[in-house]
């Protein structure tokens, strides 16, 4: 759910032979991005195999890589600056909830909630955005640099098939485990009475995200796997039209 | 042109013919035309179809007559569906009367809202009931000039509309209602300054978005489609217009505000900021249709915010 597909990659772009007279240091710089997010997302893979080879489990992984997690999941903001102002070929809100959701799990759910980031389901999500981002990230880079091998394009459109689903559960499970740590402390939330005449209660936004996935998902989801039949098989889709 | 011509229409994905009609009179109407075809395909009502020339083209208006379109002996014309329709004033007159009904059920303190002992109970607060005051009295405001006022210039909207608008009316209504009318709710911290500003703010927004409405509509005789510039008139809350395009607009952002302070409520400050960023997006896309129609349009006004926005 929180996996970062988008509907308009660069390479389609090309591939509809516009001739974008995109800067030269434009896509300098996209390059250098998923060059350095596709190395990000590398070392955060290399460094949780090393953990568990060393310590021969999963306790403490979390605490390991939170800060490189932290950092390269939230610079991924930088690609919904790319969609506003065009260089990048996809919608800003689509991209915008994506990222958001990914900053949302990253921040408020296994950085605040101390006691769940040795649940094996934290394991789960991040192995699958791990997977996902580097497919990602390095079929991007290929494809600016106008030389994706087959292998790339496939992963990035088979990948998702198996790992959206996981990472889903990954993701709802998480938060499900963390519901009884925020009901006892209270956390971010507010209760009457107060100046603001307004109540929060973290618990039940909780809930609501998690209810919210039912309606989002499979959207997203049937979106991923029209692109996929685009993209591998050139079949046409004719979309439903406003 | 004088000769009778024939007119075929064609399903603009498809480019299916979906109706010949032959022997139509070049003076009639696209709206005439759109009946016709309603005739041949009865489920698409003429406040469905969307008439053009080109398959991608803009939607041509019920008044465009045949011989003054750059057509042949034989019009091709391209279909668009554009899906079920409501009427623009069902729609308004259901999603402004939800928030009055809602907010009163939270008002009287209906079972099941609030714990039971407050069932039925009022607020001791008195900023509370002018509350309820002003916010019945926007929407009762708002349903009749739904059914007095406004000269609406399309007379239908998709359906799927009236369920995203009701959503947000009665949503809201239902949020800020649910903590102004609460047992525990902490009135205004400055207290009577407060609320006799914002009253004042808000009343005079009302009578100004009144105003607005009431100059808008005296702009056009009845049943006439002409568009033209609205100038300030003799009733001061309109001398705004020389500085605004839609004062209507802002007007209602100043009412919210009011109302804001009033009850100083959270969901309320940002209702009046959802709001306000919706009415800015309609008051740009409106200003620059003026801009486009009118080449004397006066270069003082900004969209809503006097020379800020």
């Amino acid at each position: 759910m929180a996996s970062s597909e988008e509907d308009g990659t660069v390479e389609e772009k090309e591939n509809n032979n516009k001739k974008r007279t995109k800067s030269a240091l434009v896509t300098a710089w996209l390059t250098f991005y998923n060059i350095a997010m596709t190395a990000g997302w590398l070392v955060l893979a290399i460094t949780m195999m090393r953990f568990y080879i060393q310590r021969g489990t999963h306790k403490g992984l979390y605490r390991s890589i939170a800060r490189t997690l932290k950092f390269f999941q939230t610079f991924a903001l930088v690609e919904v600056g790319h969609c506003a102002i065009g260089i990048v070929k996809t919608s800003v809100i689509v991209n915008g909830v994506q990222v958001c959701s990914r900053i949302f799990m990253v921040w408020f759910v296994t950085n605040s909630i101390r006691q769940i980031q040795n649940e094996e389901s934290v394991i789960l999500f991040l192995v699958v955005w791990t997977v996902m981002e580097i497919s990602r990230y390095s079929y991007y880079t290929f494809s600016l640099l106008h030389h994706l091998p087959y292998f790339i394009k496939w992963a990035r459109y088979n990948f998702f098939i198996v790992l959206y689903p996981l990472g889903v559960a990954g993701e709802l499970l998480t938060i499900y485990a963390a519901l009884p740590f925020v009901r006892r402390s209270g956390m971010y939330s507010m209760r009457l009475p107060n100046k603001y005449n307004v109540s929060f209660d973290y618990y039940y936004c909780l809930i609501i995200v998690m209810l919210s996935y039912i309606p989002l998902f499979p959207q997203l989801y049937l979106h991923m796997l029209r692109q996929r039949r685009r993209v591998l098989h050139g079949e046409v889709i004719v979309e439903k039209d406003e | 042109d004088k000769h009778p011509k024939w007119v075929e229409i064609l399903d603009a994905k498809t480019k299916d013919k979906l109706c010949f009609l032959d022997k139509v009179e070049p003076n009639a109407t696209i709206g005439e035309i759109k009946s016709m075809f309603h005739k041949s395909h009865p489920q698409w009502y003429p406040a469905r179809q969307s008439i053009r020339l080109d398959p991608k083209g803009k939607s041509l208006k019920d008044e465009d007559v045949l011989q003054h379109l750059p057509v042949g002996t034989t019009a091709t014309f391209y279909f668009r569906d554009l899906g079920a329709q409501i009427s623009w004033v069902t729609v308004f007159l259901t999603e402004y009367t939800g928030p009055l009904v809602i907010y009163l059920m939270f008002y009287f303190r209906v079972p099941f809202i609030y714990a039971s002992k407050y069932d039925f109970t009022t607020s001791k607060h008195w900023v509370v009931h002018l509350a309820c005051m002003c916010h019945s009295f926007h929407y009762v405001k708002r349903l009749l000039e739904t059914l007095f006022v406004h000269r609406f210039s399309h007379g239908t909207m998709p359906l799927r509309n009236i369920f995203k608008n009701c959503t947000y009316y009665w949503g809201f209504a239902a949020w800020m209602a649910y903590y102004i009318n609460h047992p525990l709710y902490t009135p205004p911290i400055y207290g009577e300054q407060q609320i006799r500003l914002a009253l004042i703010i808000f009343l005079f927004c009302q009578i100004g978005n009144f105003s607005i409405h009431i100059a808008l509509r005296n702009l056009r005789p009845p049943g006439s489609k002409t568009r033209k510039i609205p100038y300030p008139t003799k009733n001061p809350f309109t001398w705004i217009f020389l500085l605004v395009s839609c004062p209507n607009y802002t007007y209602e952002l100043g009412s919210w505000l009011g109302f804001t302070l009033m009850t100083q409520c959270l969901p309320v400050a940002f209702f009046t900021l959802v709001g306000f960023v919706q009415m800015t997006v309609w008051a740009k896309g409106k200003h620059r249709s003026y801009l486009k129609e009118f080449r004397d349009y006066p270069p003082l006004r900004s969209p809503i915010l006097p020379f800020i926005l």
